[in-house]
């Protein structure tokens, strides 16, 4: 790994098109990057759907990727962030035996000081789910090791930006012009 | 209608008027409407789909439309997928239409059913499966829409037999917008003023150039602002012939087999303006060294080429041609009279160091840069050069000439041996009015030569100037220059090929000695409407001089085997 790399956030606005998670992923595979977390969802616009992938590499690498992507013409928008310009968040599920914690004493506290919520508990097992960043549903993980996790799993990442508006708004704003624009041109 | 008969329809609707193609199972039903449609699309029966897609290439470079390639599923679209990446990497616009199994058995594991999409979305700009007879005219209008706009490249519309019986309303809209796709970036006249103000004060600005002037059709737009701004230019592999070779502001080729003055000048100048192209290593040599002192100015209409290799000063994404026109009214009128000369200095240097051995040799065997430099005179720099890959490319690049643009017909990214055969014909089909002469060696000759009978059954005049030297030139090359002289498996043994001429029908002479050539080639250009295969057998050993050789930069120059280049 280069020195200079760093967890980049890389969010993707497409049209709903079948095959556009292969065309956005063969672009990290071509420069063999690793994709660290991946979300699809819808975005706050009709028909809009955003991914977002979690990689890391050079700024030099992260940028060449994103208009790689963004040359894809499904894709409407491609960006990347750092940490410090969005905020984000993961969702942590955890399972353990009921049996592990029923008359543990620090069961309690550990659930308060985590911020933690109990989903379901059953006479077998116990689910236990945590939001965070990733460092603090791994420390969760730890802290529930000594129960015995019977299952773990992590969500990708979703992110939003710090700033007020989805940056593709203003891209379709433009697009819309310039269909105006195109239409009178050809009537 | 039937979605075949739509396919048609929208295809003649879009203008098209010939394809290349190759019949199969999943395509017949699009075949069968081809028959009622003979008069109107002619259909060049190729002999392979590789080629079909080849001599879409050729037939979209020379035209300057869009290319199309009719072909079957499986076998039929993967023998294609050598075409669509090499027009991937040379920008070439094209719309193949692969047919596949019936929407209902995809994914099972059908009869040539292969995944196509899969396959082919990594080396298409766009690629689509209509599955349903309404969607066909939808999908060929965008199909040829994004294959020609922008930065152009080829499109798969993987066709489903289903969809092809199916019967839908034919209602054909061209398409001229789409919302998540931006071809032609807005001109931002600030940086353009501000690329302006650097080669108003640059003491020794130099353009380097590629396809993308011709496929913006910005050849007189280039000249002009050469002439005006007195600016010496230099053309990648893909943008020979934009300029004419004997305009006086054109130093030669770049890259590793290209011209010395603009190689060396590239390391020297203080302002580097590259417009339509986008710094293959073929052409940077180790970016390590490549052009450090220089402010560099990249105009492009893909802004995912702006910085991609070489850090620029200033990065305009836009079309060529709209950007060259307002660069035009921008810059002062001057001269670099001195300056210029530094590139004419070098280029007389290679002249008698390397290039008169190579075109005008006394004694000894043929060479093949003679051949080339010949033809070149014969045809009075108005042939179409079509090139095949290796040590044939090369020499036709060095040592043709050109009048006209839209002359030289290359595989450059993909470098695929094999290109040329099937390119000529496209070439052919595309401009009969123009002699068309593809120089090939033995390796490529024989990798697509099947073609020779679309030559024959379509009684197209292209002119095969093949370069025997028995060997896979180029590999051996490298062999003897960098793998200590072991020829590992680039011999070849090759056919009579004047049997396999024959065997097609196709007029043929093979030269041996020196004294015969010109009245050969003579022979060869006497009737431009007819095929000719002329071989020559050349120099063995013969190499490409000059060379950057494989990590060094662009100042790091070999004559020969032994010498460097001491300015």
């Amino acid at each position: 790994m280069e020195q200079d790399s760093r967890l980049y956030t890389v969010t993707v606005y497409t049209e709903n098109e079948v095959g556009i998670l292969n065309q956005i992923s063969i672009i990290f595979t071509r420069r063999n990057l690793n994709i660290w977390s991946l979300t699809v969802s819808s975005s706050a616009l009709e028909g809009v759907h955003k991914f977002t992938i979690a990689c890391r590499t050079t700024q030099k690498n992260i940028e060449a990727v994103v208009h790689q992507i963004e040359k894809r013409i499904d894709v409407l928008k491609a960006f990347y962030y750092t940490d410090d310009e969005i905020i984000y968040q993961e969702v942590a599920l955890y399972k353990v035996q009921t049996d592990n914690i029923l008359d543990s004493p620090d069961f309690e506290a550990l659930i308060r000081r985590n911020s933690a919520q109990v989903l379901e508990i059953n006479r077998t097992y116990t689910v236990i789910q945590k939001t965070g960043h990733c460092e603090d549903t791994q420390r969760l993980y730890d802290e529930l090791s000594s129960y015995g996790v019977l299952q773990f799993v992590r969500s990708g990442r979703v992110a939003i930006t710090k700033s007020t508006a989805e940056r593709v708004s203003r891209f379709l704003e433009m697009q819309e012009v310039r269909e105006r624009k195109t239409m009178t041109e050809n009537a | 209608m039937t979605g075949g008969e739509i396919l048609l329809r929208s295809l003649l609707a879009e203008g098209i008027k010939t394809v290349f193609g190759y019949p199969g199972g999943a395509i017949m039903p699009v075949y069968d409407k081809l028959y009622d449609f003979q008069d109107q699309i002619r259909h060049i029966l190729v002999r392979h789909e590789q080629g079909a897609v080849h001599a879409a290439q050729g037939f979209a470079r020379v035209s300057g439309q869009t290319g199309v390639a009719i072909v079957t599923s499986g076998p039929g679209a993967t023998n294609a997928i050598t075409g669509l990446a090499d027009a991937m990497l040379d920008s070439t616009p094209l719309v193949v239409i692969s047919g596949q199994v019936g929407a209902s058995l995809l994914g099972s594991d059908a009869f040539q059913e292969t995944d196509v999409l899969g396959m082919t979305l990594p080396i298409t700009k766009w690629s689509y499966q209509i599955r349903r007879p309404e969607d066909v005219a939808w999908a060929v209008a965008r199909a040829f829409y994004i294959a020609r706009t922008g930065r152009p490249g080829p499109v798969v519309l993987d066709f489903a037999k289903n969809a092809q019986v199916a019967t839908a309303e034919f209602n054909y809209k061209p398409v001229r917008f789409i919302r998540s796709y931006l071809p032609t970036p807005d001109l931002d006249d600030n940086k353009l003023r501000q690329a302006a103000d650097l080669i108003n004060s640059a003491k020794k600005p130099f353009v380097v150039y590629g396809q993308g002037i011709l496929l913006s059709h910005a050849e007189r737009e280039l000249t002009t602002l050469l002439d005006k701004a007195g600016l010496p230019a230099a053309s990648t592999l893909l943008g020979l012939s934009a300029l004419d070779s004997t305009n006086p502001h054109y130093k030669g080729m770049l890259g590793m087999h290209g011209n010395i003055g603009p190689n060396i000048k590239t390391n020297e100048c203080d302002v580097l303006i590259a417009v339509g192209m986008r710094f293959d290593d073929r052409v940077t040599g180790t970016v390590e060294t490549y052009a450090r002192q220089a402010k560099v100015i990249h105009i492009d209409i893909d802004k995912a080429e702006i910085g991609k290799i070489i850090p620029v000063e200033i990065g305009i994404a836009a079309d060529a041609r709209e950007a060259l026109t307002r660069l035009i009214d921008l810059v002062n009128p001057a001269r670099h009279d001195a300056w210029e000369a530094e590139f004419d200095k070098c280029n007389n240097d290679e002249l008698t160091l390397v290039s008169q051995k190579e075109t005008q040799p006394n004694s000894g065997n043929i060479r093949m840069g003679e051949v080339v430099s010949l033809v070149a005179r014969k045809a009075q720099s108005k042939a179409i050069v079509v090139t095949d890959v290796g040590q044939n490319q090369m020499m036709s690049a060095r040592y043709s000439t050109f009048a006209q643009t839209r002359s030289l017909l290359s595989s450059g990214g993909l470098g695929t041996m094999g290109f040329g055969l099937p390119a000529a014909v496209g070439a052919k089909v595309a401009a009969p009015e123009r002699s068309v002469c593809f120089f090939t060696g033995d390796g490529g000759l024989q990798m697509t030569e099947q073609e020779l009978g679309t030559i024959m059954q379509e009684k197209l005049g292209v002119k095969i100037i093949l370069l025997n030297n028995n060997w896979l030139g180029n590999v051996r090359q490298w062999q003897e220059l960098f793998f200590g002289a072991r020829y590992s498996f680039t011999r070849l043994a090759n056919p009579d090929f004047m049997t396999l001429a024959q065997a097609y029908g196709i007029k043929h002479r093979r030269v041996e000695k020196r004294e015969d050539l010109e009245s050969a080639v003579d022979e060869m250009l006497s009737d431009i409407a007819e095929p000719y295969l002329l071989e020559v057998h050349v120099e063995e050993c013969d190499n490409v001089f000059p060379m950057i050789p494989p990590g060094k930069g662009v100042t790091d120059i070999m004559l020969n085997e032994k010498d460097w280049y001491k300015a």
